[in-house]
Parts: structure tokens; C-alpha cells; sequence
């Protein structure tokens, strides 16, 4: 009976690396070709090389979709995260009726299916006067990225307690006082985690996005969607591994931030 | 005005924003596209305003618009049931596991942050015609000729799942790991075989958490048309395929209305099915 449990830990062991495997192979492939100094962006590996690198960082129209990735990317990020944390004060601070729903109802745009938000925001904005536009593609990621920016917000604001606000105050700090210099510092951590879930959020998104820019703005997905179209090059595994990069390396750099800033506040 | 009035004001001010944000971007524009779904798209690519039923009568009477519905439902049927047969086991793994455990839960945050569409057009360089399968059979001598792999319904599964298995993982992660892990000591102390403990303890504890991967590996597999557009075939359409040929190449807005609200219908519902069993407190875990 224990060895029988024993080979059945084993096998589930097993199976989890396979699990992992399976995720993380096609990858690591995309990564170990982009450095294929062959012609085409396929096996054989042929030598080790920056050409393709070199190529990306002179390809204008991939340098366009960067800056274009990147200031959306921050300016939903700052407008999400300003919305998300006002309203998960609320919603963790005070005692609000119904907060069940609207919290329901403040995380309905990742409920609904993106296409639908997408056709949606696309046809009613349209009839506002707001063509395909950056500005139809700031709104889109906002309103895709907000649910998001509250749920984790919401689930680190709930470990701050209100004890130290409250000796703030009672030693005479005015609530504003008390807001920058004792609930903001606290917060930090949590708004930081919501800002960068926020950026890579929209830095990735290529569902909504399609529908929403104008024609010749690309995104970073977008631009590789396109370039799909014609054959996998290895400027696209370039431009993936550096994708790799930043939406991995992003994220671990806010976490090692986020954790320095908790020791230094003592938390 | 009281202090009370004053505290009771306070949550609804920094509420504002947000459901304000949600409210103009997206109930109304749903509300709208109610409304949408009922004008004409006349010959002259004009929109004629009235109240027709001809859209929906299309949407809901044509074959090829079913056809097409039950078979994203089919593919995301298997993606979700593959997910789970393949997720399950590697979170049991994760949530039991001594030693470990952080490094196992970073590597399987990873994913989320890799970007969608690489994930997806990684497959290329596996099962492309010159991709490392085919070429490492080629060199073992297996084959002579590259097998054509890709661009088929089941290359669209296989992108689904592997765009979808963390949401599985992580959700029954968060459920297995909330179970004490006394409740199957106990059990194996009354007699029963480890495998008698997970069945009959641990698996129906974790039922909540299965659920909820499974909704949102559905509901995300039935919605996506990107996948389909990169690894599938032409006739590997998928129902948002069709939204978006409507929307963006015929743009026949008020069919593509018409068939935004079907997806939507169909997969809202089971989210509200979901809501009322479950409610949305598992998911919301599962996400923060």
C-alpha cells in the first residue's frame, strides 16, 4: 500500500515535468533559434549570431510598434491603476452595501468575451465620433486592464491594517497627512504589482487591439501578427525573445522592487 | 454636513471613476450594439436605422453560422477537458510538494507574463514543415520528407491548450493548497489507500477550483480567433473568426452585432450558470 502510493507520487512527479516541458519547450525554441545565424528561422542551427538582433534594432517599422506598445502600455497603465486603486479603497476601506456586486460589476470586462467588448467599444464609440484611433485603443486597454488592476490590488490592500492610520491620525495628522505619508508608502507595493500587471497586460494584448488601431499604427503584437502573415523569419524570434524579455523581466524586477520596498517600510 | 454623511459619501467619490470608466465603456456600448444588431447594412455600405429582423434571422436560421458555433464549442470543450487532465495532476504536484514550491509557483507564473502571440506562433517552430520535430526525424532517418503538421483543427487545440493550461493550474493550485492536508492523513488512518484519501477527500474538495479553470479555459478557448488564424487551416474558423470577418473586412456592423451578442449569450450564460452554483469568489482567487 505505501509503495503503491509512493510509485503513484512518482508518476504524478513525472507528469508535472512533462506539464512544464510542454510549456516552456516551444519557447525556449523561439529563443534558441533567434540566435540562428542561418538564413531562414528554422532547424539547422547553422552558428550563433546577433545578426538578427542587429536587423530588429534597424527595422524602422519594428521600432515604431515599440514606442507605440510602450506609451500605450504606460498611459493605460497610469489611468487603470489610478481608477483600480481609488476604487479598491473603497471597496476594502469601507463598509460600501451591495459591494458584492460592484465588485461583480467592476470586473465584468474580463467576463465578457474580449471580441465582444472589442465590437462593442468599436461601434458605439464610432458613433460618438471617435474613429480608429489611439484614443480608441487607450480606452479599450483601459477598460481591459482595470479588472485586473482592482482584483490584485484589492487582494494586497486587504494585509494592510488601518491600526498605524489610525495612531497617525489620533497623534494629529489630518486625513490628507495621513494618506501620503502613512497609506500611500504602505500601498506602494500593491500599486506597483497593479500598475505592471496593467503595462504587460496591454503590451501583449492583440484581441482588442486589432479592432481598435487605426490603419499603419501597429502594436508590438500586431506588427508580428503581420509579420506572420508572410513566413516565420528570424526577425520574428528576435522580436520574440526580446518580447520574452520584457514581459518576463519586467514583472521579476517589480517583484524584487516590490519586496526591497516592503523590508525598507518594515513590512 | 455630519461626519456620518461624510464617511457614508467617501467610498461612492473614489467609486466614481471606475464605474463610470465601466458603465460608458461597456454596458453602454453593449447596450448599444443591442440596438445596432436590429439596423440594415443597405448595398450602398450605409447603415439603415429601423428596427429588422433580417440579421438575426440570418445569424440564428443559417447552417454555416451553427456549423460554426458548435464546432468552437466542440474545440473548446476538448481544450478545457485536456487542460484539466493535464493541469490537475501538476497542481496536486505543486500545492503537495515539499522544498520547492516557490520555484514551481514563479515557473508557472511565467507563462502569463510570455506574450500570447508568441506562445502561439512558438508552435511553428515545432511542428513546421522545417521545424525541430520534422527536422529531427528528418536526421534520425524516420522520415525523408517533412510531414505536413500544422494548420489544422488539432494545431488549434494544441495552441489553446498550451495558451490556457496556467489558468487551469493556477485555479486548482489555489483550491488543492487550501485543503488540509490532515483531512487525507486522516483518512489513510481509518484505512484508506492514498489513492481511496484522493479520490474520495481531496478531489471533491477540489471540485471549486477545477470549475473555475474549466470556465475560464472555455470561455477564453470559445472566444479567441487568433489562435485559429495562426495555426489553423482555412476552414478552421472559429465563431469569433466570424465576428471579426463581419467587423473588419465586410464591415457589416450590424451582422456583426448580431453575432457578438450570439457569442455572448452563449458564453454569458455560463458564466451567469456558473455565478449562481459558485459564485465568483473561486475565480477571483484564482486571478488575484
Amino acid at each position: 500500500m505505501r509503495g503503491g502510493g509512493r510509485m503513484g507520487w512518482n508518476l504524478v512527479r513525472l507528469w508535472t515535468l512533462f506539464v512544464y516541458l510542454f510549456m516552456f519547450m516551444p519557447v525556449a525554441v523561439v529563443v534558441l533559434l533567434s540566435f540562428n545565424a542561418s538564413q531562414f528561422g528554422s532547424f539547422p542551427m547553422t552558428g550563433f549570431s546577433f545578426r538578427w538582433f542587429i536587423e530588429l534594432a534597424q527595422n524602422e517599422a519594428i521600432l515604431r510598434a515599440f514606442r507605440t506598445s510602450i506609451v500605450l502600455g504606460l498611459l493605460t497603465s497610469a489611468i487603470s491603476t489610478t481608477l483600480g486603486v481609488l476604487a479598491s479603497l473603497a471597496l476594502v476601506r469601507y463598509r460600501v452595501p451591495g459591494s458584492n456586486m460592484i465588485s461583480t460589476f467592476l470586473i465584468a470586462p474580463i467576463l465578457v468575451p474580449e471580441v465582444v467588448l472589442a465590437v462593442a467599444l468599436l461601434l458605439f464609440l464610432n458613433f460618438l465620433g471617435i474613429n480608429k484611433s489611439f484614443t480608441l485603443l487607450l480606452f479599450g486597454h483601459v477598460i481591459f486592464t482595470l479588472p485586473f488592476v482592482i482584483l490584485v490590488v484589492q487582494a494586497r490592500l486587504v494585509g494592510i491594517k488601518r491600526d498605524v492610520e489610525e495612531a497617525a491620525m489620533s497623534l494629529g495628522a489630518s486625513p490628507v497627512q495621513t494618506f501620503f505619508q502613512i497609506t500611500l508608502p504602505l500601498m506602494l507595493p500593491a500599486v506597483l504589482a497593479g500598475a505592471l500587471f496593467a503595462f504587460t497586460i496591454s503590451f501583449d494584448d492583440i484581441t482588442g487591439t486589432l479592432f481598435w488601431k487605426p490603419g499603419g499604427v501597429e502594436t508590438v503584437p500586431t506588427q508580428i501578427f503581420a509579420m506572420l502573415r508572410n513566413s516565420i523569419s528570424p526577425e520574428i524570434n528576435a522580436l520574440g525573445t526580446v518580447m520574452i524579455i520584457m514581459t518576463v523581466g519586467l514583472p521579476l524586477l517589480g517583484v524584487a522592487i516590490a519586496r526591497r520596498l516592503a523590508t525598507k517600510s518594515g513590512g | 454636513m455630519s461626519v456620518e454623511a461624510r464617511e457614508a459619501r467617501q467610498p461612492w467619490i473614489l467609486l466614481s471613476p471606475a464605474l463610470t470608466a465601466v458603465t460608458l465603456l461597456l454596458f453602454i456600448p453593449l447596450i448599444f450594439i443591442v440596438i445596432y444588431s436590429f439596423w440594415l447594412r443597405t448595398a450602398t455600405g450605409a447603415e439603415q436605422v429601423g428596427f429588422y429582423l433580417d440579421n438575426w434571422r440570418e445569424v440564428l436560421s443559417d447552417r454555416f453560422y451553427r456549423d460554426i458555433l458548435l464546432n468552437t464549442l466542440k474545440i473548446a470543450a476538448i481544450t478545457t477537458v485536456v487542460c484539466a487532465l493535464m493541469g490537475y495532476p501538476a497542481a496536486y504536484f505543486i500545492a503537495r510538494a515539499r522544498g520547492n514550491k516557490a520555484i514551481l509557483l514563479l515557473l508557472l507564473m511565467l507563462p502569463f507574463w510570455i506574450s500570447y502571440i508568441i506562445r502561439t506562433m512558438s508552435w511553428i517552430n515545432i511542428l513546421g514543415v522545417s521545424g525541430a520535430f520534422n527536422s529531427a526525424m528528418i536526421w534520425i532517418g524516420l522520415i525523408d520528407e517533412p510531414i505536413q503538421m500544422l494548420y489544422n483543427e488539432t494545431t488549434v487545440i494544441l495552441g489553446l491548450v498550451h495558451f490556457l493550461l496556467p489558468f487551469m493550474i493556477l485555479n486548482v493550485f489555489v483550491s488543492v493548497d487550501g485543503i488540509d492536508t490532515n483531512l487525507e492523513d486522516a483518512a489513510n488512518s481509518l484505512g484508506a489507500t492514498r489513492w481511496q484519501a484522493f479520490v474520495q477527500v481531496t478531489l471533491p474538495l477540489s471540485l471549486p477550483g477545477l470549475a473555475a479553470g474549466g470556465l475560464l479555459c472555455f470561455v477564453l478557448g470559445a472566444g479567441t480567433y487568433i489562435t485559429p488564424l495562426i495555426l489553423g487551416g482555412p476552414t478552421d474558423a472559429m465563431f469569433a473568426n466570424l465576428v471579426f470577418e463581419a467587423i473588419i473586412t465586410q464591415l457589416n456592423w450590424p451582422l456583426g452585432s448580431a453575432l457578438s451578442l450570439m457569442l455572448l449569450a452563449v458564453l454569458g450564460g455560463l458564466v451567469l450558470i456558473y455565478n449562481h452554483y459558485l459564485g465568483m469568489s473561486q475565480l477571483a482567487k484564482g486571478l488575484g
